[in-house]
């Protein structure tokens, strides 16, 4: 018997146990998935949650339910991967493998920001990149009065790049249903050059911003969250002042990775942008937001790589040369509030556009632009995911390659 | 969008960066430098090396992550580039500019 090795049972792990527990005979393979934690949360119901959209158990769920029979399932932490022995060590025991896949994510790293974490985290500075912090949050905005609101992060990469702004658009329509959008300040801050940095998407999108009244500043590289004072700084010395403060830490992979000697500066591991396999050993493949390939780090990423990931494994086994195929294709719904939602389809090289989507002409889902049917898609997402990404099932229409039908390119 | 530097065009993208990181050179440094308004030394040189190697090894470009670049500390980052160093020193560079995905 030989074993395949999979790290991390988040979305990306659980999609490859489901895709390969199908493919790979079960009499020549075992699977295991290790991870260190009991419950699977639906990320993107982070976004929700502050706002009562959602409830704690619509965004929980227990790992295991999704893992399938013939995977064996191990709940402990990963101390280290010896990849020059195709070992992995646990808290109280070393598995060997064939194939190892790391899919250990990202998540977000506030110790490496000034203040940050400080005494007020979770009081009135708040990440929405964690369950405790969005549920933190969610009862602070319960019992807010009004006062200045920043919404802001640190630098990229982050996990859903686009989530801070549909905070601040979500905030904004959550404070006008509540009646008190007068009695709160909106601004967004982005160390980017402005809160649209893509040609098509800035044309298209930046009316939204001055319809919704929030002040934009750019170009803040943040040097530290002064709690004193309720304000944060930049490397210039601009202040800005908040009453709450809205976070997006810093993402790194995981310390495994550093603890391995396997990843870059931000603990991502270096893998091939078309195959999925890791520059550190050909046996080892990476997926999700574990790895440093410049897509967006987004479930709908993991989705279309672990289609291409779980045909490059296979070949692998047969000895056969991997399909460089994975294109970077991302496919996100995005709320701009009010009931209304934006789809945008994009991979490596080709930026958002506006057109139709999946079909030319008929979509019936329209591109870079605000529709009620966009919302009601980001919407149904929560049960697709539950209910198909997880299981590693084909979304209707849905290509794992970026397709151009319907696109309005130059 | 194109800039002819010393005879050659070389392309630009729609926000002014280079399209091409293989045409860049220390004349089309100093042309960009120059609508930068940054007045180039061998010091700034030494950091759009470090730029430019950090993006072909496919690492993350950032304000902090200067901090570990062993060339420059970030005050003098931005002593160097003033206005918003890291749009300033990718765009000298010829890298693509630092990006959302919208």
């Amino acid at each position: 018997m030989k074993n395949l090795l999979i790290l991390g049972a988040g979305t990306a792990g659980t999609m490859m146990a489901n895709h390969l527990r199908h493919k790979m005979s079960k009499n020549d393979w075992n699977i295991t998935i290790v991870d260190q934690y009991k419950t699977h949360y639906y990320q993107p119901g982070f976004l929700f949650l502050p706002f009562d959209t959602y409830t704690e158990d619509q965004v929980r769920k227990d790992k295991k339910k999704f893992i399938p029979k013939g995977v064996n399932y191990i709940q402990k932490k990963i101390e280290k991967i010896i990849h020059t022995e195709n070992k992995v060590v646990l808290e109280d025991e070393t598995l060997n493998y064939d194939i190892l896949i790391v899919a250990t994510g990202a998540k977000i790293a506030p110790e490496q920001v000034d203040g940050m974490n400080g005494p007020n985290w979770h009081k009135n500075v708040f990440d929405f990149y964690t369950f405790e912090g969005s549920l933190a949050l969610r009862n602070y905005l319960r019992e807010f009065k009004g006062g200045k609101m920043v919404v802001h992060f640190t630098e990229m990469p982050i996990k859903c790049p686009v989530a801070p702004l549909e905070f601040v658009f979500l905030a904004d329509s959550y404070f006008r249903k509540k009646g008190m959008r007068d009695k709160v300040e909106l601004t967004y801050v982005t160390p980017l050059g402005g809160a649209f940095t893509k040609p098509k998407a800035t044309a298209a999108l930046s009316y939204l911003l001055k319809e919704k009244n929030i002040k934009v500043v750019t170009d803040f590289a943040i040097e530290s969250v002064d709690n004193d004072n309720n304000q944060i700084l930049d490397y210039e010395g601009r202040e800005v002042p908040y009453d709450v403060l809205v976070t997006v830490p810093t993402n790194m992979g995981d310390d495994l990775i550093k603890r391995s000697g396997m990843g870059d500066d931000l603990n991502f591991v270096p893998t091939n942008h078309f195959t999925l396999q890791s520059e550190v050993a050909k046996n080892i493949f990476v997926i999700g937001d574990a790895s440093n390939v410049p897509a967006s780090k987004a479930g709908s990423v993991a989705h279309f790589q672990a289609e291409t990931l779980t045909d490059n494994i296979l070949l692998y086994i047969d000895g056969k040369p991997l399909k460089e195929e994975f294109d970077g294709h991302a496919n996100c719904f995005i709320e701009t509030g009010n009931g209304k939602g934006l789809l945008i389809d994009f991979n490596y090289k080709q930026e958002p556009v506006e057109g139709k989507f999946p079909f030319p002409v008929v979509g019936p889902m329209s591109l870079l632009k605000e529709t009620r049917l966009n919302h009601f898609g980001k919407m149904a997402f929560k049960w697709i995911y539950w209910n198909m990404l997880l299981k590693g099932i084909a979304i209707p229409f849905v290509s794992r390659n970026m397709s151009k039908l319907g696109k309005k390119l130059n | 969008m194109e800039l002819n530097v010393a005879g050659k065009t070389i392309n630009l993208t729609d926000d002014g960066y280079l399209a091409d990181l293989s045409q860049w050179d220390k004349d089309v440094a100093l042309a960009i430098a120059k609508e930068e308004e940054v007045a180039l030394t061998d010091a700034h040189f030494k950091v759009i090396e470090w730029v430019q190697n950090q993006f072909k090894k496919g690492e993350a470009l950032s304000v902090r992550g200067i901090k570990g670049s062993g060339v420059i500390d970030i005050k003098e980052f931005y002593a160097l580039f003033p206005g918003g160093p890291l749009k300033k020193a990718t765009r000298i560079a010829g890298i693509p500019k630092p990006k959302s995905c919208i």
